[in-house]
């Protein structure tokens, strides 16, 4: 590889053809025939070059960027030839690949200490970087990679650096050495005999001291190296031709016989070309000297050299040959931004003079040429450069070095910076927003039974509590998830025992999971960088929420660098660590439906159409709206489609790959005849057709990150990835042409797809071997059509959202401003979504006929705002009528089944025979009925569509498209109401009917009665009156006073009984307040009292009468009951009560026994027609069978015979009660 | 009627071993008089019902019914008109209204052949009048018009208290032109938990929004309060999002502190009540 480099150094080769030549496996006409001859004989090298480039300015820039090796390039070193393939002999274990550095006599005792240093770092395992492993509560215990990293859970410890040395966390340069900044993205083999793939390249032959003193800062996977040195290194034949030995795959090697054949023999160990090899273990030229070195482009050393490497490079990069453009990006700024150069100790640094252009010298000789290579990639990368985020932008064109590197790049930056109106803004974090309740499909009747409706109550009870308190806590230190909820949440679980119940869950579950981890509760966010504007935006009340707010942004953020693991942000740990902790079957299958339902509806939702190009203000309103919803049905994609991969690979995650090839190959035997658990592939191809890949492939993306180590390896999915690589490499962001996809759709694409080549899981030699295979595969794509990906649906804000590691630009940016290292992770926030609304509706899908097809066609040349204005009035007034019919048909049959059932009752007797009889009987009475149903649904359709459908429309419409449009809405209207009455409207009235047969049956309860007539109050009422509640607490306190045990000093004064009666009619006049039972213990005490006084027993206060009330003050009182029975009690009063035993027995204690008030009130009783005559001769008659003293029945018999002696006529009554009055006491006696 | 929590436990200090008498009632405003009669017995309510909860089981035993029983006998053996099964309830510190029901069950286990119902034993005391026994009836009578903390009459003298504040607060929504759906509504169109009312248009009070208010008459002392929360409010946020609840006899201060979360606590009808402003273009 090092020879093609050398060729285009050497200018033997051009650097198009070069490109050329990387890029495609066949020779371009273009080519020259001398090139093409070069070229050629490198051949089988070709698809090797970029992942040697990669490795060789990684390897180059470790001097600037010193620790460990600077950015993650997850490319095999070389010839990393497939098993089976021809020009190489299988290897022996998968993945095995080239070694940059194989261990080297000097370097053996590093190397065979460097990688358990860091695999302790890394894995559980014992180790002596175990401290970092802790497990985070709730996270995966064998996560992909093992790595704790990978789920958020698992809080990191801060503290890095080893005990040995710990200035060296403070003195870091801002580089990606760290592992809590860039956390491993490789895996690790478990064993000795994993010659594992790594991801990153580790260039660097750590040196013993070093990886002693400070294992964790280490960079991340295994190094490269992974051989044991006391192991022969696998013998490699890969194809290199040019009688090379085996096993040279390493550029020292490579080097070394580069060194050979130019018969230069230089005599320095191989690793000194490392310079951080080099590094005493305390780091002396670092240690408490943030200060930069000035950049000078007037001291850079080899700028021919540096220029062409700049151009391949960047070439590469627009050819999309690099797996991650933002990887690399990350790595220009990088060397843009480097602190200083370290100096080593032998001065092998000096460019050797002999060769000055050639690979034996260091690239990077000194900062001058890091930043002046870094400027040089950056001037080719404008294009991309100016598409980034205004802050990133600012922060690039205010960078000292670049203005003094490159005046002209530095003005268009700042140019495009001015012209720039990409604001990425923050959003608020989110708070819990609990799913509404919504009747429709939460209420009895969508359930099975009563036990599963009450079930399902408590669970949305349960599932909130959990979420509160997860709220509250999760951010407490030693809280764990699975301690705190786990067996509540399985508790829960277990109550789930129906499908139906199941289902139910699931669906707030994932309307909650939408809500919480998609809306940022409302507030549209704040803006980066433009503090004055946040300031004037929340006005000054809500300065404390700002400061709240800065106070989240200046604080330290975990940042997963340029290319972090898949993680559950935020509430998203909440829905992981549930779905984990329930660890059902049920609920996880029942998820994985749901959300495959939502994916597929999302995903074939009809987004904008294409619009015929005018760039007035009117659609560039519109184009906001379409951007909005598709940001939003993106992110709901996404979010959906990273839980169904996290679900559907849950079974089959496990730490590692697995160990042999044996295992490997049982296991993919097992795993590919399980089905997808949604056809992803079907779904990916259709999008590519119909060309929405803009949408599908993120959310694809979200969904294949979350898979486990064979899905890669298995035909289904890797048919898919070998789409995906196409793809990525057909998205040349210079390519700008009709038809194209527009430039952020693919800047997203091509974000996202490289986050995924970086993901653990996918195997690191995916991106570089396949690519072979791909100039066979082409995507039909439906050519006329313009699809989502023509249309610039895809904006700043959504490309930072969807990936917030882009903004780690700006992060190592704004770091080199501050001087800070960067360590502290930043203060960029991750960025989320900041969509509110819900998706909306999906347009019905019309049945097909001729009809339907005008329509269609009448739609297709009209703005897209008019087929979604017709649609959602149609939708929206379809599902009003069938409301209007339930409220006025519905309800007329329902009271027709009111009164017929009534009939039924008074024919039949209060019971009225058997409920579901009578139900029955009513339901093919009134079932007819709701035919009228359609024709008063066409009607209201008819009416209420149109006014709609013109009131959303502009008014300068043309009268015909209006009167098309409203009778197009009419009909979808009519027709999704009509289809819906007819198929339900007689099990509706059914319903409906069967609740009012139970309600009108239960109502001829006990108590229906006193629900009977109720009279309210009169109109002039003002509801003044005494509260009931009032009353009865003071006629109680009567009641108790009258019963005892009283103080002596207690009593009731006349006054206040009759006031108290007084204030009863008031409150059973004005009915505001009255409820049935009030009234029906105010009846009660009542005439407990009537009874208290007839036997004389209320204790009345004061001089005049110690002893009792006067006998003419208790017949008022009975007087005013008396009426207040008759005419203001609108329950039953108990008045047989006044006969009973026990309110009789009360005048037994009195002496004299007096018996003229119980006669009267028995005859007012009579005579109010408050009692029946007959009535009262049975009380009497009953009392008789009582146990009382002797002379007491007596008594009792005279009154008995008295009453009944009375003539059945008022008058004589009249008298004799006239005469009871006058002879007070002695009625009894006289008689 | 808000407290703080110290001027809460001051009078709840109070109330330890207080029988549940009018006299009782009478000295507790004595002590307190600048605070609402209603307040202060709501208050003694809820904390005579936790001293009830915690030792009601020992009253149950057969042991303690059975001795009861006994000192009944003897007592009404000795003069059928004093307040025999009153004054055993405050001497043994258990509700004047709880222990008529021990009685009179343990009665009529002696002198029916069937061991009485649930319901019969309830009907009685609603309507003492049915108890066979007329010494029996007129003590279990004077039991339940003299315990101001349990009992039938009591129960209806809260219930209709709620009612009446329901009814108020509807007047206050109507009077301040809030559309709203009652429990009554709201439970015909299926609603699992039912607050008193959702309004239909939130509104804001005191800059926090709410879409439900519950009305409480009574004190919200930190049980109840736990127990609303858990039962009701929480629920109610689980499907309707934040609201108000209002505890007509006042709470203790220190438990409004739900109001980010979405739970607002007031004493009285809030007046600092935002409206949704229809644009009128």
């Amino acid at each position: 590889m090092a020879a093609v480099l050398e060729s285009l150094l050497r200018e033997e080769v051009s650097v198009a053809a070069a490109v050329r030549w990387i890029a495609r496996s066949a020779q371009s006409s273009e080519d020259d025939p001398g090139e093409a001859a070069a070229l050629s004989s490198l051949r089988p090298l070709r698809k090797e070059f970029v992942p040697f480039l990669l490795n060789f300015l990684r390897e180059q820039s470790s001097r600037v960027l010193p620790q460990g090796p600077p950015t993650p390039a997850k490319a095999p070193g070389s010839s990393a030839a497939l098993p089976g393939r021809p020009g190489g002999p299988p290897r022996g274990g998968r993945g095995a690949r080239s070694q940059l550095f194989p261990p080297t006599e000097s370097s053996s005792a590093a190397a065979a200490e460097a990688p358990s240093a860091r695999r302790g770092g890394r894995r559980r395992g014992p180790g002596p970087g175990r401290e970092r492993g802790g497990r985070g509560p709730g996270g995966l215990e064998e996560g992909v990679g093992g790595e704790s990293q990978l789920w958020p859970g698992g809080r990191r410890s801060r503290g890095s650096g080893s005990p040995g040395s710990p200035s060296l966390v403070r003195s870091d340069p801002p580089n990606l050495s760290n592992l809590e900044e860039f956390p491993p993205v490789g895996s690790v083999p478990p064993g000795p005999a994993g010659t594992k793939p790594s991801r990153r390249i580790n260039p660097t032959p750590v040196s013993e001291e070093r990886s002693l003193s400070k294992p964790k800062t280490c960079f991340t996977s295994p190094p490269i190296n992974c051989v044991p040195s006391s192991q022969p290194s696998v013998p490699d034949t890969s194809p290199w031709g040019h009688g090379l030995p085996p096993g040279c795959r390493s550029l020292q090697e490579e080097r070394e016989m580069l060194r050979k054949e130019r018969s230069k023999q230089l005599q320095q160990s191989p690793s000194t070309t490392c310079a951080t090899s080099e590094l005493g273990p305390p780091l002396p030229s670092w240690t408490g000297n943030l200060t930069a070195e000035s950049a000078d482009p007037a001291r850079v050393s080899s700028r021919q050299r540096l220029e062409l490497i700049a151009l391949v490079y960047s070439s590469c990069i627009a050819e999309n040959l690099v797996p991650n453009l933002f990887l690399e990006l990350f790595f220009v700024l990088q060397l843009l931004t480097a602190r200083r150069m370290v100096a080593t100790k032998d001065g092998d640094l000096e460019p050797s003079p002999g060769a000055p252009d050639s690979l034996e010298s260091p690239l990077f000789q000194s900062v001058h040429d890091c930043v002046f290579f870094a400027v040089q990639v950056l001037e080719h990368q404008f294009q991309v450069l100016s598409y980034l985020d205004k802050g990133t932008l600012k922060l690039l064109a205010e960078n000292e070095r670049l203005l003094c590197f490159s005046p002209a790049l530095q003005g268009r930056l700042r140019a495009a910076y001015e012209g720039s109106v990409a604001k990425v803004s923050l959003a608020m974090p989110p708070s819990a927003q609990a799913v509404s309740f919504q009747p429709e499909t939460d209420n009895r009747a969508n359930f099975s039974s009563d036990r599963a409706f009450h079930t399902f109550k408590k669970q949305r009870d349960v599932f909130f509590e959990v979420l509160r308190e997860w709220e509250d806590r999760h951010e407490e230190p030693g809280w764990d998830f699975e301690k705190g909820l786990g067996s509540r949440i399985r508790a829960m679980m277990g109550q789930l025992s129906a499908a139906c119940s199941h289902s139910h869950f699931v669906r707030l579950f994932q309307k909650q999971l939408l809500q919480m981890c998609q809306s940022p509760g409302g507030t549209g966010g704040t803006v980066l960088g433009e503090a004055p504007d946040v300031l004037s935006m929340l006005g000054a009340d809500k300065l404390g929420r700002l400061r709240r707010l800065q106070e989240r942004l200046v604080a330290p953020q975990s940042s997963g660098g340029p290319c972090p693991p898949p993680t559950f942000p935020g509430c998203q740990g909440f829905f992981r660590d549930f779905i984990l902790s329930a660890s059902s079957f049920q609920f996880n299958q029942h998820l994985m439906d749901s959300l495959s339902l939502k994916i597929r509806e999302l995903n074939s939702l009809a987004l904008p159409q294409p619009e015929p190009s005018d760039e007035d203000g009117e659609s560039d309103v519109d184009w906001q709206g379409e951007r909005r919803q598709f940001a939003m049905v993106l992110l709901s994609l996404r979010l959906l489609a990273k839980f169904l991969g996290f679900v559907a690979f849950l079974p089959y995650r496990g730490p590692e790959p697995p160990p042999t090839r044996e295992l490997q190959d049982s296991i993919l035997a097992l795993r590919s005849q399980v089905p997808p658990a949604l056809d992803v592939r079907a779904l990916l191809q259709q999008g590519l057709r119909a060309r929405r890949a803009v949408l599908t492939v993120p959310w694809l993306v979200e969904f294949l990150s979350l898979a486990d180590h064979i899905v890669p390896l298995l035909d289904y999915y890797r048919s898919i990835f070998t789409v995906l690589l196409h793809l990525h490499r057909s998205l040349v962001l210079s390519k700008e042409s009709e038809g194209e996809m527009c430039f952020l759709n693919k800047l997203l694409l091509l974000a996202v797809l490289g986050w995924l080549f970086q993901i653990p899981t996918v195997p690191e030699d995916l991106f570089f071997l396949e690519e072979g295979q791909l100039d066979a595969l082409e995507v039909d794509t439906v050519a006329s059509e313009l699809g989502l990906d023509g249309m610039p649906v895809v904006d700043q804000h959504l490309l930072y959202t969807c990936c917030p590691y882009i903004g780690e630009l700006r992060k190592l940016l704004a770091s080199w401003v501050s001087g800070s290292s960067g360590r502290s992770g930043g203060f960029v926030r991750k960025i989320t979504p900041t969509t509110t609304t819900g998706l909306g509706a999906q347009p019905p899908r019309t049945s097909q006929g001729l009809q339907a097809q005008l329509a269609q066609a009448f739609f297709h040349n009209q703005p897209p705002s008019l087929r979604r204005t017709v649609e959602f009035v149609a939708e929206r007034i379809g599902s009003n009528c069938v409301k209007h019919i339930k409220a006025t048909l519905v309800a007329d049959l329902v009271r027709q089944a009111e009164s017929l059932l009534q009939e039924q009752l008074v024919t039949q007797g209060q019971d009225g025979g058997d409920p579901a009889q009578l139900l029955e009987i009513l339901c093919s009475q009134l079932c007819p009925h709701g035919a009228q149903a359609l024709t008063q649904g066409r009607e209201f359709c008819q009416k209420k569509s149109p006014g709609a459908v013109r009131a959303l429309l502009p008014e300068e419409t043309p009268a015909a498209v209006l009167s098309s449009a409203e009778n197009i809405a009419v009909g979808l209207a009519t027709e999704k109401a009509c289809t819906w009455l007819s198929a339900n409207i007689t099990a509706l009235i059914r319903r409906e009917v069967k609740a009012a047969v139970s309600r009108t049956l239960r109502a001829q309860g006990p108590e229906a009665a006193a629900r009977g007539e109720r009279r309210g109050c009169s109109r002039a009422c003002e509801h003044h009156a005494p509260l009931p509640s009032h009353l009865i607490s003071e006629i109680k306190d009567v009641l108790s006073l009258a019963v005892g045990p009283r103080d002596p000093e207690e009593g009731v004064s006349p006054d206040h009984l009759e006031q108290l009666l007084g204030q009863l009619g008031q409150t059973l006049q004005c009915r505001q307040f009255l409820c049935p039972p009030a009234e029906q213990h105010l009846a009660k005490c009542s005439v407990d009292l009537a009874s208290l006084l007839v036997a004389d027993h209320i204790p009345v206060l004061g001089p005049p009468s110690p002893r009792g009330l006067e006998r003419g003050q208790a017949r008022r009182l009975l007087h005013v009951l008396l009426s207040l029975w008759k005419d203001d009690f609108q329950v039953p009063v108990p008045l047989q009560l006044l006969l009973s035993p026990r309110n009789v027995g009360l005048l037994a204690d009195t002496r004299p026994r007096e018996w003229d008030l119980l006669l009267f009130l028995l005859r007012e009783l009579v005579e109010k027609g408050l009692m029946g005559r007959t009535e009262i001769e049975d009380c009497l008659g009953s009392l008789r069978d009582a146990q009382w003293p002797k002379d007491f029945s007596e008594e009792l018999a005279t009154l008995f015979h008295l009453f009944l002696a009375e003539p059945h006529r008022p008058e004589p009554q009249l008298r004799a009660c006239e005469l009871v009055q006058t002879n007070r006491g002695t009625v009894l006696a006289q008689s | 009627m808000i407290l703080t929590k110290a001027q809460y436990d001051e009078i709840a200090q109070c109330l330890v071993s207080v029988p549940p008498t009018r006299q009782s009632l009478r000295k507790l405003k004595q002590r307190f008089p600048s605070q609402s009669q209603a307040t202060l017995l709501s208050i003694f309510s809820q904390e005579y019902q936790k001293h009830i909860k915690r030792t009601h089981a020992k009253h149950h035993t057969s042991e303690a019914i059975e001795s009861y029983y006994q000192r009944y006998l003897n007592g009404v053996g000795r003069n059928g008109a004093a307040p025999v099964l009153l004054e055993l309830a405050n001497e043994v510190d258990y509700a004047p209204s709880l222990m008529a029901p021990v009685i009179l069950e343990r009665f009529l286990q002696e002198h029916e052949e069937t061991p009485p119902s649930k319901s019969v034993i309830n009907s009685m005391l609603r309507d003492p009048s049915q108890i066979p026994d007329g010494v029996l009836a007129n003590q279990v009578y004077q039991c339940i018009v003299n315990d101001c903390c349990y009992g039938p009459l009591v129960d209806c003298i809260k219930h209709a208290i709620g009612h009446e504040h329901e009814v108020l607060l509807r007047d206050m929504l109507l009077e301040k032109n809030l559309s709203f759906l009652d429990e009554d509504q709201l439970r015909a169109k299926g609603y699992d938990k039912t607050p008193d009312f959702i309004l239909q248009v939130p509104v804001a009070v005191e800059g926090h929004i709410i879409h439900w208010i519950e009305s409480k008459a009574s004190f919200g002392d930190e049980c109840s309060h736990q127990a609303y929360l858990h039962d009701q409010f929480w629920s109610y946020w689980n499907r309707f999002g934040p609201g108000l609840v209002i505890y007509w006899y006042g709470f203790i201060q220190e438990l409004d502190c739900n109001r980010e979360r979405g739970i607002l606590l007031k004493a009285c009808f809030p007046t600092d009540i935002v409206t949704l402003c229809h644009s009128v273009a």
